[in-house]
């Protein structure tokens, strides 16, 4: 548990600078009145957190906070009221008492689907579990040969077709797979390609209609992976995929960066879907359980 | 899913009309809203302070006439501004045609360099230059044959031979020379900003190959980090360009704004998926229009104008002008829909009601629709009103479908027949305003 604290800390660490130094600056300045109200805006706005979350929480803040000069009654009302918009529990990762759980990955493209699908699959092998993969996007030039080479570097089975082929049949041959070698985890990658293209969208749920009828009670979690660096149309994506496909966790992505994926508040506030985990790198370790408290404590500790 | 700012603004001001003169009171509230507007497309919130109070400056002050509405008059201040620094004018490649043209493209994981290098090699090829790719990703598993694959569909010579990235782009420099192509098209590993060691990376190679162009390749759909990235790529390389990449998804792409306002380097192309016909040229005035969440009726007037013959567009808009448009020309937009791609693609450039967008536009279905029309008489295509109850019934039965097929198909045909009416009163309306200025009527 430590360790993964850490892991979170260290991917969020220009976060917590950024928007300590923001902070710090604030009551530097000294700065009073409407100015404090515009700043903690600035800084949430500029979080990817959205207007709608923003004003929400300004205007909670704002009925109970009085005295705007105490700058630690004001962080952590900040804390609560954001801490507030999360689920309470719901993040550990769904398996089955008859394996095997299939995992279904689904995102647009360039989000780190692939990587991601590699990062569960070590997670879960270091942790004793037997675990098979499968590349469903027979879409995309070489993202088969990509799964491919992480796969044999985490030292994982994986099943494939050819490139054009019909990723519900390979869906349909991992999980027959998955089953005959007794696997407890059996994990799809999916091709990825814009949210609002209605033919991506009928071929996952062709998958998801042929694992569903083939092997009732199998699909044990849908994750959709989102990145941090995208702004408002996250929101846009993560409903898409809930309307068309249902979502139970949310994975998101490059949290390395100076991105803060504010938009993760909007999420599990606005489609009441928990955030499972976070990716932090390009290693495969980079990779932990998403903790809200966690999450929003780094933004303000000192 | 957005209101439409323009009619947004339309309620906030219709008490507006004869105050005489824009004052800050007010419109208030108005800018309130393009605010709010600009921070939900992903405009940095800095700039999009600065942004309004330039508006206001602008606006303030100015005579509101009678035979324009404030909120109009607002709209088009905020709407050339956008334009104004999105960047006027569309802004082509620096290429020369002595000397080997090598372009860069450089970003963050996931942008879609690779798609994207593929698609200007098309898109270059097109345009008579004859090309080479370079794939230097030796990060990304599979990265490198993902280009060859790519190059190999369009039957353009990709090289990734050499110890490391730096290598193989001397190499492939070399390769270029030799065989004599006059555009290499170098494709980098996708790093983080504020990776010192990888940015360090990227600067060795520029200054060992000296490119023409390097572009910043972004996805559309960032957010307010935008400006930091953009930022960090152009500090520490010059980047000369910017291709905005993911535009066919419903982002508004505000982030488009921040990169232009914190480099200053043109938007030169934009990408529309990952098919490899879809870079396009990149136009401030549509972009603009989307942020604001206007619809891009432009680009879809354009496409349309493209694949239509322009005396058949004609006769057809005479045809709407006079309300004769019939069934024989309801078939035949079908078909040319058809050429266009589908429809469902065409129906996300503009500003529709949900509705429609999802008026069912399979294969299936137009063949129907095929049928049915063709098992009218030439009196019942051209005056739909006369296909009473048996006429339906003989239609159904000569087409092989049924009566309520019919009746979804006229439904359908008065409702785009209306459709395509108010389309072409508003673009006339318009252009009228001077901010539509190419829409054809």
């Amino acid at each position: 548990m430590l360790q993964k604290t850490k892991g979170i800390k260290l991917g969020l660490f220009k976060t917590r600078t950024s928007v300590l130094e923001k902070i710090s600056n604030l009551f530097k300045k000294e700065t009073e009145g409407e100015n404090l109200w515009d700043e903690l805006e600035q800084i949430l706005i500029e979080a990817d957190m959205g207007v709608g979350v923003t004003k929400d929480v300004l205007e909670n803040l704002r009925k109970h906070v009085r005295m705007i000069a105490d700058k630690e009654e004001i962080l952590n009302s900040l804390e609560k009221e954001l801490l507030g918009n999360f689920l309470h529990d719901g993040r550990s990762l769904n398996s089955s008492t008859t394996p095997p759980a299939v995992v279904l990955m689904l995102g647009v493209n360039g989000v780190g689907k692939t990587l991601t699908t590699s990062k569960l699959a070590y997670k879960l092998k270091k942790e004793g579990s037997k675990i098979l993969l499968a590349a469903s996007d027979t879409f995309r030039a070489a993202a088969i040969e990509q799964l491919g080479i992480l796969s044999k570097k985490i030292e994982v089975d994986m099943i494939k077709h050819s490139y054009g082929a019909d990723p519900a049949a390979v869906c349909y041959d991992a999980v027959e797979a998955a089953k005959a070698r007794g696997v407890d985890f059996l994990i799809i990658d999916t091709a990825g390609r814009s949210h609002i293209d209605k033919n991506l969208m009928e071929s996952l749920k062709k998958i998801r209609r042929v694992i569903d009828s083939r092997f009732p009670g199998m699909l044990k979690e849908i994750l959709l992976v989102l990145d941090a660096t995208t702004g408002q149309n996250a929101l846009s994506q993560a409903k898409t995929f809930v309307d068309s496909l249902g979502v139970t966790g949310i994975v998101m992505t490059k949290l390395d960066g100076t991105a803060k994926g504010g938009i993760i508040v909007a999420i599990e506030k606005e489609l009441k879907i928990p955030i499972k985990f976070i990716g932090t790198g390009e290693n495969l370790e980079d990779f932990e359980v998403f903790d809200p408290k966690v999450f929003v404590s780094s933004l303000f500790e000192e | 899913m957005f209101q439409n700012l323009t009619d947004k603004l339309q309620t906030i001001f219709k008490n507006l009309r004869g105050q005489g003169v824009i004052s800050e009171s007010n419109i208030k509230e108005g800018l309130r809203e393009i605010q709010l507007a600009l921070l939900e497309a992903d405009v940095n919130y800095r700039i999009v302070k600065e942004f309004i109070e330039s508006v206001t400056q602008e606006a303030i002050g100015q005579k509101v006439l009678n035979s324009i509405t404030p909120s109009q008059k607002l709209v088009k201040i905020v709407n050339d501004k956008l334009i104004e620094l999105l960047g006027q004018n569309a802004s082509p490649l620096n290429l020369s045609s002595t000397q080997l043209n090598i372009i860069m493209l450089v970003g963050l994981q996931g942008s879609g360099k690779t798609t994207t290098c593929s698609k200007l090699a098309k898109f270059l090829h097109n345009k008579g230059k004859s090309i080479l790719l370079a794939g230097t990703d030796t990060q990304r598993p599979a990265a490198r044959e993902q280009l060859q694959f790519l190059g190999k569909n369009l039957g353009l010579p990709v090289i990734t031979e050499g110890e490391n990235p730096l290598d193989i782009a001397l190499n492939s420099v070399k390769k270029a020379n030799s065989s004599g192509v006059d555009t290499l098209i170098i494709d980098t590993q996708g790093r983080l900003h504020i990776n010192d060691e990888l940015m360090d990376e990227l600067l060795k190679m520029k200054e060992a190959i000296s490119p023409k162009e390097i572009l910043f390749v972004a996805d559309a759909m960032t957010g307010q980090d935008a400006v930091n990235i953009a930022k960090s790529f152009n500090e520490k390389l010059g980047i000369t360009g910017v291709i905005l990449t993911k535009l066919d998804t419903d982002t508004r792409g505000g982030a488009a704004i921040s990169i232009r306002k914190v480099t200053g380097v043109p938007i030169k192309f934009i990408g529309m998926g990952e098919k490899g016909e879809d870079l396009e040229i990149f136009y401030p005035e549509r972009l603009a229009s989307r942020i604001l969440g206007m619809g891009d009726i432009l680009t879809l007037v354009e496409k349309a104008e493209g694949e239509v013959k322009q005396d058949e567009a004609e006769k057809l808009v005479k045809k709407l002008k006079a309300e004769t448009l019939d069934l024989e020309d309801f078939l035949s937009q079908l078909r040319q829909m058809k050429k266009m791609g589908p429809l469902s693609k065409m129906m996300d450039y503009l500003p529709v009601e949900p509705s429609l967008k999802n008026m069912d536009v399979s294969e299936e279905r137009f063949k129907h629709i095929e049928a049915i029309i063709l098992s009218m008489t030439p009196e019942e295509r051209s005056n739909p009103k006369i296909i009473d109850g048996s006429r339906r019934k003989r239609i159904a039965s000569g087409s092989g479908t049924n009566v309520q097929e019919i009746n979804q198909l006229l439904k359908q045909f008065y409702s785009v027949r209306k459709f395509i009416k108010e389309m072409m009163n508003k673009g006339t309306e318009m252009k009228k305003k001077g901010w539509l200025p190419k829409l054809a009527t």
